[in-house]
């Protein structure tokens, strides 16, 4: 635990970058290499100005790039240490080459991602295309909806990466913006009971454990290759075990809930939208207002989006008969990667509801509860219909002459 | 280590693939153990041929050296082999035949010379260059 402490209120008023600095802080963090980026960038400014101010004793390391701020960290990690950084965009794309070999070098480093478009044309606002561009890359992906949700995840991620059988790498998402720069009410833990939560960090084959010499970032073709990937794999399907005891271990220390998928109003609803981020808590909004209304409608919410809940999605969504799943990111020519996994959760399953692709907010476009609720009433018509009403494929909320795809 | 790396399945393989330099744990001084007596992992690379890339290779003149230890010092795959300070020659196994241990070869005419990779060294060591004189 850092030598000073930082007397907290029970309630502080934080966005989702100050919730990431404080849970940083509080994980006592060994390196933190950074190279900051709207709209992450308070994330790492803050954290730097409590170093500077004497509450963090691990090292802030300001680097020449994105490229450099990762491999920074792969380097400090396996030096032996507790590692984190925070990025966004076009930061998160240069430094992408690297995400693959943290992953497959099996070092746990905590990611804060504030998710915002990528360029071209270059925008600094919210949508999903950087959480997306981490799809494959190996790593534990969480979504934070809201600025507590972020300070939470964040402290969390410590805990899932760093455990003996998961030993990988977590992003700790969140929207930029929406959630990034947006003051909420958060309660956090107590320096001490954040610490003692996160716990003391578990050194795995150590560059500098000098009684046990060992080579990091190694070469292997094809006689290793398939065997070290398919280990990766095997450790990411397993985190969910882990992932699953960690928020059950921070429920008891702090009230709040938290499960794979997350769901609301889905308790006799007879259609449902499956989002990512801030969406769900205005649909929230926009479900309690249709159900005054007696339209029984729902949202399903991935909170682990790596790996992926498929199992959990499907029982989810197995009694309602019309989903539109909500993609925050350009598809760049196919269905965006939510319909692809509900479609895949659902397609061995008895539940055929009818499956729309909505392609929504790119590069910050509003999603207000009013849009919300039109597309809560447009499902109960597929609904009553049986079938599509329109194409698959919709791009909604975009000026000019319907843009839509794929006949049913 | 008891079973070996090439009969290894995806469970028993080391995290993030590592590869181990030496067996059981060094709670010694490594220098002063000789590389012969050292407990080398299987996967030490010393147990790996990787000379292959080598095109053209260092041959050792004995009769020319003076031991100065400069091919040791800058050679940047310890492939110089040197034992009490006195120069005992290549180790072809690791040697990538960068031609440093050649270039810092303070001798006159130098002790240590590129030939080509199919060159047998005792034909090397026949067609060595005389002492050059000054301002050549």
């Amino acid at each position: 635990m850092n030598k000073k402490i930082m007397e907290l209120n029970e309630i502080e008023v934080w966005d989702g970058n100050m919730a990431n600095s404080q849970a940083l802080r509080q994980a006592d963090v060994d390196v933190v290499a950074a190279y900051p980026i709207t709209p992450s960038t308070p994330t790492v400014e803050n954290y730097a100005t409590m170093h500077a101010n004497g509450y963090i004793d691990g090292e802030f390391v300001m680097v020449e790039s994105e490229h450099a701020a990762m491999s920074g960290c792969v380097g400090a990690s396996a030096a032996g240490g507790r590692v984190a950084t925070a990025t966004s965009s076009q930061g998160l794309a240069l430094m992408i080459e690297v995400l693959y070999q943290a992953s497959g070098m099996r070092t746990p480093i905590v990611l804060c991602l504030v998710n915002r478009a990528l360029a071209a044309p270059l925008n600094v606002n919210g949508d999903h295309s950087d959480l997306y561009l981490t799809r494959d890359s190996g790593w534990i992906s969480l979504d934070a909806f809201s600025p507590q949700e972020a300070y939470d995840i964040t402290l969390m991620s410590f805990k899932i990466a760093e455990h003996k059988d998961v030993r990988l790498p977590v992003i700790s998402n969140q929207d930029g913006f929406m959630t990034s720069h947006t003051a909420q009410n958060v309660k956090p833990l107590s320096d001490e009971v954040a610490n003692k939560f996160v716990g003391e960090y578990l050194q795995v084959n150590a560059m500098l454990d000098f009684s046990r010499p060992v080579t990091h970032g190694v070469q292997t073709e094809h006689d290793w290759h398939f065997e070290h990937k398919a280990k990766q794999h095997a450790a990411l399907m397993g985190s969910f075990k882990v992932i699953q005891e960690t928020f059950d271990e921070f429920e008891k220390i702090s009230g709040r809930k938290y499960k794979m998928v997350e769901s609301y109003g889905m308790d006799g609803a007879e259609v449902a939208i499956v989002c990512l981020g801030s969406t769900y808590e205005s649909a929230m909004l926009a479900v309690d207002q249709l159900r005054e209304e007696g339209i029984k409608v729902g949202i399903v919410a991935p909170r682990v989006f790596r790996p992926f809940p498929l199992e959990e999605v499907a029982v989810a969504l197995q009694n309602v008969k019309a989903v539109a799943c909500m993609d925050r990111s350009a598809p760049g020519g196919t269905v965006g990667a939510l319909y692809n996994e509900v479609a895949g959760a659902l397609f061995n399953t008895p539940a055929r509801p009818v499956l729309t692709n909505l392609i929504y907010g790119l590069g910050g476009r509003d999603m207000t509860i009013n849009e919300l609720k039109n597309i809560f009433r447009n499902l109960i018509k597929d609904a009553n219909n049986g079938k599509l009403t329109g194409k698959i494929q919709t791009l909604i909320g975009v000026r000019g002459p319907e843009l839509s795809f794929y006949e049913q | 280590m008891n079973k070996s790396i090439k009969d290894k399945g995806w469970d028993e393989l080391e995290l993030g693939a590592v590869l181990f330099s030496f067996n059981n744990t060094v709670n010694y001084t490594m220098a002063e153990v000789l590389p012969e007596d050292r407990d080398y992992a299987e996967t030490n690379s010393k147990n790996a041929y990787v000379g292959d890339w080598r095109v053209f290779k260092p041959v050792f003149n004995a009769e020319l050296c003076i031991d100065c230890q400069f091919c040791w010092i800058f050679c940047p795959d310890t492939s110089i082999i040197s034992r009490d300070k006195v120069m005992q020659g290549i180790d072809y196994d690791h040697c990538k035949g960068c031609g440093i241990c050649v270039e810092v070869c303070p001798t006159n005419p130098k002790s240590l010379l590129m030939f080509n990779e199919h060159e047998k060294n005792e034909d090397a060591l026949t067609q060595w260059p005389e002492k050059s004189k000054k301002g050549e």
